[in-house]
């Protein structure tokens, strides 16, 4: 095997901060090499000095690739060299059709005129490579995420690909999608196209890579062999944070009450574009104080769903069903409603519905209670500041001011201020959904502290969560999702992922 | 970043950079044309011109900032002015009704033609930019329908007192000659009020946390702005005192000032912009605010629109004419963001000031009004560009 890239003792400051600090990375040709670390520890940066994100001149180092020293100046003059870079954050056009954007920017033309029958042709033949079957000229917006991300790798392959680099390209995705994405890559290892796979999901990693490159704190830590198969998550888990990790799930005994907190009684919902498609379907569960209950699915199952037509009708028409909190009917017909009666949603997506990303951390954190810090609708500024400086002590969010915007805050400490502001707003319930999705294992576990300790306060808690071994790991009780129905529930003891997928599939 | 840094107060200024570029710059355009005119710019009787011109745009500007807060944008403003404007004339001309009873009906209806509008934005969702666009055609006919295509006037004294008056000087007589006594007495009460209402909100804070603000830019602020209004103040008893309209303009944005740093209401105003989705899942009635704004625009729209008709003692069909634009302008030039939920009522007041000192200084040179429109138009775009380049490099 011959090195087809060498990143030699590479250094990128930004004012302030070394991103990166003498890093160096060595992918050898055809392989799958990982790059672990924390949220923040300089995966990102290092791939975007690559992909000539940064260009030649504005980091320290020298990048050796496919045989010569590389000085890119923009993304352009990488990928004419093969690389290819697919973000986190999807680049389609979502009213575009999958034709035309796989061949955006690079097109099939000739003086300018597009010729799409050849366009048309070339795109079955891509999307037949990544096992996609869609039509190419369905519009983006109408598949899901993960064919969404499937399209965005058809598209790397569309321009003679030699490196792909992924970034947190499972993120968003469900279990058998994910798979479907992995056993991609190996196929593409077959055909001899080296990858760099940057994930946060360790079970990935540890299925498909060859090598692991661990990044902490803008520092190369180790390199791992992983073709041998003795490499286990908790050493890799190790390098990451530099310490020990003997748990993953914090401890905890629960003290579950016998009396149901909340009820929820033959739920269903439509969807407000399509009135036959029911999302929710009759569905009945409870929660008791104290207990952490977890909603499992697909996506798509309509758990998200389930979680905002509770909370103040916020998704779907024709809701119909019945909420009891300690045993009375409860009005949860608008937000407002919804959390007087002791309701919160922490939403799946807090940058999109949770957070105001251009305000200070404290006006996020009093934003569902601004009763709480104001007298006849004026505003207490200190109130305010000690409510804030308050929750940053309790749930510790790394900050030296909580005068400090969201947006320049990591997605662990973004998340500590959505739940934050929950908290404030005083629920007896609350449903998180996805609460740790995209955030690092150091932050997961402090995440997982905050909801132990809000359950032994005698709080209720729903969890949504595609992550399995999470549910298993936090959850007294497990409901089984699928196509808008309760596909039946598990307790703790007994669930394990083998079960849940038995559940979800008996359909 | 440590915790010094931060309070430090390099830190404070490079984060305000904005506010206090704006006041910088005003000043400075004041001072360029201070010296291009000979002094004639801040002569008094200069002076309280530039705030009679100004005043309409001002009132609107402080409305308009709502409304581009909560992220949305008022097109129809411009005509409502010369709608409010027409139906005051024919009130008062044609059907003899008295100015006591006018004035508040021109409000209500204002009111009313902006929640109008609001119900739509709010509501059913129509982008603002088509229900205003809608609005101004609208309301542009009906002012020529009312006046029937003439002008209607003019207006009785008491009327025109509303644009065109001063404050009686109560201690007439005290200071021989044209110098006004009570409003220099208003202005210096002013600038002695001001620094006491900063001290006990500071020290309200304190009570609770560290105060953000560093107290040299505490002090600096308050001495800055204690001398301009003395100044100002003074200049203007020496020539007949304060405008009637100067002073509503100060009730005006000294309420909404408050509205949007102190309140719940201008809280969810700037959740609403910054954030929409979050802002309802945070169980924050995002209709009714918006609704809310739209109906307070239409309120401060016929406002402008009384006080312009009162100071041209007529109702003309072109009255009001693009006035929308340059209030629009005024808030962008003062920092707000197209996107939302950012912008700060006293920098959409000082936006309306540049642009109007520019027009003013600009008319004393004699520029003509061809090129005035291009240095305008440039000044907006600066600022803007400024804006962006602030916001990267941060």
């Amino acid at each position: 095997m011959d090195t087809i890239l060498e990143m030699k003792n590479i250094t990128k400051t930004f004012p302030g901060v070394k991103a990166l600090d003498d890093v160096s990375l060595k992918v050898e040709r055809g392989e799958i090499h990982a790059l672990c670390g924390e949220n923040g520890a300089g995966k990102s940066t290092l791939m975007k000095v690559l992909s000539g994100v940064y260009p030649h001149g504005t980091y320290e180092g020298d990048i050796l690739y496919d045989g010569g020293v590389q000085e890119f100046k923009d993304i352009r003059s990488s990928e004419e060299r093969g690389i290819i870079i697919i973000h986190q954050e999807l680049a389609l056009v979502p009213l575009l059709s999958i034709a035309e954007n796989i061949f955006l920017g690079n097109e099939n033309s000739e003086n300018g005129i597009v010729n799409w029958p050849a366009t048309f042709a070339r795109t079955g033949e891509l999307l037949s490579k990544v096992g996609l079957k869609e039509n190419p000229a369905t519009l983006v917006t109408n598949i899901g995420v993960g064919k969404q991300q499937l399209v965005e790798i058809a598209k790397a392959l569309s321009k003679k690909v030699k490196l792909l680099i992924l970034d947190e390209p499972t993120a968003s995705l469900q279990e058998n999608d994910s798979q479907k994405l992995l056993d991609l890559l190996l196929e593409f290892k077959a055909q001899g196209i080296t990858s760099i796979l940057i994930s946060h999901k360790l079970n990935e990693i540890n299925r498909v890579a060859d090598r692991i490159t661990v990044i902490r704190d803008g520092k190369a830590i180790s390199t791992l062999d992983a073709r041998g198969g003795q490499i286990t998550e908790d050493d890799i888990v190790k390098d990451m944070v530099g310490r020990d990790m003997a748990h993953r799930y914090p401890e905890r005994t629960p003290n579950i009450s016998k009396d149901k907190l909340m009820e929820v009684r033959n739920w269903s919902a439509t969807h407000p574009l399509h009135p036959e498609r029911k999302v929710v379907d009759n569905v009945s569960i409870d929660v008791a104080a104290g207990e952490v209950v977890g909603i499992a699915g697909l996506m798509g199952a309509g758990r998200t769903e389930l979680a905002m037509s509770i909370f103040g009708k916020s998704y779907g028409t024709e809701i119909s069903g019945e909420v009891l909190i300690n045993g009375k009917p409860a009005d949860v017909s608008t937000v407002e409603k919804a959390i007087a009666a002791g309701l919160a949603y922490v939403t799946e997506d807090r940058k999109e519905m949770g957070l105001i990303l251009d305000e200070s951390i404290t006006t996020n954190i009093t934003l569902a209670n601004l009763g709480g810090v104001s007298e006849r609708g004026v505003l207490n500024d200190g109130a305010e500041r000690s409510v804030a400086e308050e929750y940053r002590e309790k749930i510790n969010i790394r900050t030296p001011n909580v005068a400090q915007k969201v947006v320049n805050l990591s997605g662990g400490n973004q998340q500590k201020v959505v739940l934050s502001k929950w908290l404030f707003a005083g629920p007896e319930v609350l449903i998180l959904d996805e609460p740790t999705r995209g955030i690092d294992v150091g932050a997961k576990y402090e995440i997982y502290t905050i909801i132990n300790q809000l359950a032994a306060d005698g709080k209720g808690v729903i969890m949504i969560s595609s992550e399995m071994p999470e549910l298993l790991g936090m959850c007294d009780r497990i409901y089984v999702m699928n196509e808008g129905e309760i596909k039946g529930q598990l307790a703790a003891k007994d669930a394990s992922q083998e079960a849940i997928m038995r559940m979800i599939l008996k359909a | 970043m440590s915790d010094t840094e931060n309070k430090s107060l390099g830190y404070y200024l490079r984060t305000h950079i904005r506010e206090y570029g704006m006041v910088v710059a005003l000043v400075a355009i004041l001072a360029f044309f201070q010296v291009v005119t000979d002094g004639i710019m801040l002569k008094p009787v200069n002076l309280t011109n530039l705030f009679l011109q100004n005043s309409y745009i001002i009132i609107m500007a402080v409305g308009m900032l709502l409304v581009i807060v909560g992220g949305h944008i008022d097109l129809s403003v411009g005509s409502v002015v010369g709608f409010i404007g027409a139906l005051a004339a024919v009130m008062i001309v044609h059907w003899d009704l008295p100015t006591v009873f006018v004035v508040p009906a021109c409000l209500v209806v204002g009111a009313i033609i902006g929640a109008a509008q609001g119900y739509w934005v709010a509501y059913w969702r129509i982008p603002s930019f088509i229900v205003t666009l809608a609005g101004m055609l609208v309301f542009k006919g009906l002012t020529l329908a009312l006046l029937g295509g003439a002008s209607v006037g003019p207006f009785p004294p008491e009327f025109q007192a509303m644009s065109s008056g001063f404050l009686p000087d109560f201690f007439g007589g005290l200071i021989e000659g044209r110098f006004n006594v009570f409003s220099m007495t208003l202005g210096v009460a002013l600038t002695a009020l001001l620094p006491i209402l900063g001290m006990r909100s500071r020290a309200k804070q304190a009570k609770f946390a560290a105060v953000d603000e560093p107290m040299a830019v505490f002090v600096t602020q308050h001495a800055v702005a204690g001398l301009a209004i003395l100044f100002v103040t003074y200049l203007l008893s020496t020539y007949r005192g304060l405008p009637n309209i100067l002073i509503i303009m100060a009730v005006l944005i000294a309420i909404f000032t408050f509205v949007t740093n102190s309140t719940t209401l201008g809280r969810r105003i700037y959740a609403l912009g910054g954030n929409e989705k979050a802002a309802k899942l945070s169980g924050i009635n995002t209709k009714r605010l918006t609704f809310f704004t739209f109906a307070n625009m239409g309120m401060l729209a016929a406002l402008a629109g009384l006080v312009f008709a009162a100071r041209l003692n007529t109702a003309t069909p072109k009255a009001g004419l693009a006035f929308e634009l340059d209030v629009i302008a005024a808030v962008f030039i003062g920092g707000a963001s197209m996107s939302g939920g950012v912008g700060k009522v006293i920098g959409a007041v000082v936006g309306a000031l540049i642009m109007g000192v520019m027009n003013n200084g600009m008319s004393i040179v004699g520029v003509g009004i061809d090129w005035q429109q291009v240095i305008k138009g440039l000044v907006l775009l600066a600022a803007v560009i400024f804006d962006v380049y602030n916001k990267n490099k941060a």
